[in-house]
């Protein structure tokens, strides 16, 4: 098992969000998440990356209960994660944003940078070259050094890869990656996340474009209410009554 | 016993004034989502206009108190079109720096046209009345009851209302309220509008017991913020029941802890209960 | 890139400038004014790094610069202290303080953390006030020594003291030069741009947040120390909300989240009010609303619009250069900071 979810809970107030959800991501896999609005994908998400504490059940990688670690502990263990909002920082160069993503795997601290340490500057060097790295794995050569806000709609979406990256993961979540971009550049980020998985890095993603979750995903977990209600590959998944029913509303491909 | 019956009626006078603060600030907050820093301003400003009525231009007080609510009103939605609404998108921090910009204008500006001094405002209610082997000034009733008709009023005004329904509206659901057809702008105006005229009215019933002078409205905003935490952000029954639990605890603090150190109270509550629970009293969800 | 020669050029240009500054006026007033103004400046420091480069809009410093001025005139005055001994202790009084009521107020956010550092300071302040036997309550501190000998070198004359807080300004901006260009630095903007985001990248957000928190209650502690030793004088008031307030406007003005930003608004605003000395008491009337006005047009100060303004011009010429009309529509600009939905 490399990642997976136990009986995963979690109830705001009186409602629940997520419903004794056991879930297994497939290591070197494209694995995604479907399911209507509101059936508790994002909380899903939130609930793995440390957000939220589930209210029972656990999360366990690689034989590791994970389930109460705060989030900067759960990157620390190689699990990495983007939002629908991008969240970056707009008034600074792309560079400058990856940059600071490998900083989990950098030890130098306030003195360091007081003293202007030996090691602040190797480690200071080492995040350049991770973040170069990423940035031309993600294909952003040419804007490295554009502000953010100058960037497309789908650059900021690979910058929001390459920060991901940037930490060194081995298992990245993706949220809605794709949302807000042209279907071209959808197929663009669809390639990328391909190169991701031949790199060794599993995917797990949150998407409403059907069509592309179809063709993409090796394994498709289906929620609904926060319930999971269908798991496995996209052939199964489309001929599910219990799917068909609750989501695709009849139609395959929606 | 009689003196604490006695603080207890204290605690329902100072009370009132918090709560009708309290009020105007945690409306602008459950619209804007802002911690309107200027509040204290409004309410400073609203004791020098009822004074100036009444001393230069020999109004009556009740008359006074009319004019005072109108132009802090006023004042109010012209910090709302010239300021928080231009900054409507802009990080959370610089609605926060523009609205102490306010304040440090409106205290100055009071500085400049009324001077620094203190000044003391006549009332119509200065008589001592005797009631239940108790003593007071009619004026401290006058405040309990006038704040109170004022809650009710309030109260009316945004049950019974349309216009009243759509704040309540806007400040459970903005985007919910901008769709089915609530004119968001004009309803944030009315709300300043109205947050202006609860700050006039309470610190013109208080300033015959206190004072006016530039910095009064200082503490009494920063105990309104104390108290819209401790009854929860935008909550309106929080709001008065606050204002009622700070006038109690302060005016029992004043006789059996220390009276130097009254003013404190508000702030240890307020550190207490937000180590206890960052997001205050009855967070709405988390963010 | 120009930038970058320009920089290399003003830097030691200023530095010369506050060097030779003395012998080029001459006159004893204007040295106590540009003193006085070095001494702000380290505070305004301070805060421009928990609230410009971290996000959190701290309202108590007034109350940590009165803590480090009360420490240190306390402990000299009163405990009869060597003067070094009791500037050390001053500053490890305040960090202390501030590391404990950082360990609370950090776990608020945004408006509450506004508000409760808004209570801290105040409760600060009231304490100095109304704590007679050991602050002199209203009637201040009288006597504070000058700072004591260093070697064969005294701080009695203006000048002598003028050259000392330089020295320690310039240190100052030194290590918050090399903070905010430093991995630490980085990590701070992460978190004033996005605490989840920076959550997600593994920083530990409480950690650093606390860390920024006490580096900033050093710097106010540091400024008030000055201030103490520099006037002789203190009174409740330096604990006042309305030095916070100063404080910010020398920010805001000068540019919130940029490294000069602090020097640009101290140096203009200070000498503003004190040509204006007939304004002293109103100059709120115009800071008050130059304040509001900065923010909603010019968010980034002087600095910080300078800094854009380059920022978009070198933009333009990549633009040109790759003749691309995309590029050209230039969109950056200083208002721009709101995310993408």
């Amino acid at each position: 098992m490399f990642l997976e979810t136990k009986s995963l809970s979690k109830k705001f107030g009186g409602l629940t969000a997520v419903n004794n959800v056991d879930f297994t991501v497939e290591k070197g896999k494209i694995n995604a998440i479907i399911g209507p609005n509101g059936a508790g994908k994002s909380t899903f998400f939130n609930l793995i990356s440390g957000f939220h504490p589930p209210s029972s059940g656990s999360i366990i990688l690689k034989g590791q209960d994970i389930t109460r670690l705060p989030p900067n502990k759960i990157a620390e263990m190689g699990i990495a994660r983007t939002f629908q909002t991008t969240n970056l920082f707009e008034q600074s160069t792309v560079l400058d944003n990856v940059v600071v993503g490998h900083r989990l795997r950098t030890k130098s601290n306030l003195l360091d940078a007081v003293l202007r340490t030996k090691r602040l500057k190797r480690e200071e060097e080492q995040c350049r070259e991770k973040a170069l790295e990423v940035i031309r794995f993600t294909g952003l050569e040419k804007v490295a050094g554009k502000l953010v806000g100058s960037l497309t709609q789908e650059e900021k979406k690979r910058t929001a890869f390459a920060l991901a990256l940037a930490t060194e993961p081995e298992i990245v979540f993706l949220d809605e990656p794709a949302a807000g971009v042209n279907p071209d550049e959808t197929e663009g980020l669809a390639q990328l996340m391909k190169k991701m998985v031949d790199k060794g890095i599993t995917v797990c993603l949150i998407e409403h474009k059907m069509q592309m979750i179809m063709k993409l995903a090796d394994k498709i977990m289906v929620l609904n209410y926060g319930e999971k209600i269908a798991e496995g590959t996209a052939e199964e998944i489309q001929n599910d009554p219990a799917v068909i029913k609750a989501y695709l509303g009849g139609s395959a491909s929606a | 016993m009689e003196i604490l019956v006695q603080q207890l009626f204290n605690g329902l006078t100072i009370g009132s004034v918090y709560a009708l603060v309290a009020l105007g600030l945690t409306l602008v907050y459950g619209i804007l989502h802002i911690p309107n820093f200027a509040h204290g301003a409004l309410y400073m400003m609203g004791g020098y206009i009822t004074l100036m009525m009444m001393v230069q231009y020999g109004l009556h007080y009740w008359l006074a108190i009319l004019v005072s609510v109108i132009v802090v009103g006023l004042i109010g939605v012209l910090m709302e079109r010239l300021v928080f609404y231009p900054l409507r998108h802009a990080p959370p921090i610089h609605d926060k720096i523009a609205a102490i910009g306010i304040l440090l204008f409106l205290e100055a500006f009071a500085q400049f046209i009324w001077g620094a001094d203190y000044q003391t405002m006549p009332t119509p209610y200065g008589q001592v009345v005797q009631l239940f082997g108790l003593t007071f000034t009619m004026q401290r009733l006058l405040i309990i009851i006038a704040a109170i008709a004022v809650m009710v009023l309030l109260y009316l005004f945004l049950k019974k209302t349309f216009t009243g329904a759509s704040i309540i509206a806007m400040s459970q659901d903005r985007d919910g309220a901008n769709l089915v057809g609530i004119n968001t702008n004009r309803v944030a105006m009315l709300t300043f509008l109205i947050s202006g005229g609860l700050a006039a009215i309470a610190s013109s019933l208080a300033a015959p017991i206190n004072l006016v002078f530039p910095g009064m409205g200082q503490l009494v905003i920063l105990k309104a913020f104390v108290i819209i935490i401790l009854g929860g952000m935008g909550s309106i029954p929080g709001a008065i029941i606050g204002g009622y639990i700070l006038g109690f605890s302060e005016s029992l603090g004043a006789t059996y802890i220390s009276n130097d150190y009254k003013d404190i109270i508000a702030f240890i509550l307020l550190v207490v209960i937000l180590s206890v629970k960052p997001t205050g009293l009855f967070a709405k969800g988390g963010h | 890139m120009a930038k970058i020669i320009n920089k290399r050029f003003i830097i030691p240009v200023l530095i010369l400038f506050a060097i030779v500054f003395p012998f080029v006026t001459q006159n004893d007033y204007f040295i106590h004014v540009m003193t006085l103004s070095f001494i702000w400046m380290i505070g305004v420091y301070g805060l421009n790094l928990l609230a410009g480069y971290t996000g959190y809009l701290s309202l108590a410093h007034a109350g940590f610069f009165a803590v480090g001025a009360y420490s240190l005139g306390l402990l000299t005055v009163k405990a009869q202290m060597n003067f070094w001994l009791a500037f050390v202790l001053a500053l490890i009084i305040t960090s202390v303080l501030g590391f404990l009521i950082g360990l609370i107020a950090l776990r608020t956010k945004e408006h509450f953390f506004a508000i409760y550092t808004l209570c801290v300071g105040y409760i600060l302040y009231l304490i100095i006030d109304k704590w007679d036997s050991l602050t002199e309550g209203v009637r201040g501190l009288i006597g504070i020594p000058a700072p004591g000998n260093i070697g064969p070198i005294s701080f009695e004359t203006p000048l002598s003291q003028y050259y000392l807080v330089l020295a320690i300004l310039l240190v100052v901006i030194l290590i918050i030069y090399r903070i905010v260009h430093s991995l630490t630095g980085r990590t701070y903007i992460a978190i004033r741009n996005s605490e989840d985001l920076a959550q997600t990248i593994g920083i530990s957000t409480m950690k650093n947040k606390l860390e920024v928190f006490v580096l900033s209650t050093f710097f106010a502690g540091l400024s008030g120390a000055l201030y103490a030793s520099f006037i002789r004088f203190i009174g409740p008031d330096i604990g006042n909300i309305v030095i916070t307030f100063d404080l910010l406007t020398y920010l805001l003005i000068g540019g919130i989240g940029t490294l000069s930003g602090p020097i640009v608004g101290t140096v203009l605003v200070v000498w503003i009010s004190q040509q204006l000395q007939f304004l002293q008491d109103y100059r709120m009337l115009i800071f008050g609303p130059i304040l509001t006005l900065l923010v909603i047009f010019y968010p980034r100060g002087i600095a910080g619009s300078i800094a854009g303004w380059n920022v978009k011009r070198a933009e333009k010429k990549i633009a040109k250069a790759q003749q691309d009309e995309r590029f050209s529509q230039s969109p950056i600009s200083a208002e721009n900071q709101v995310k993408e939905g």
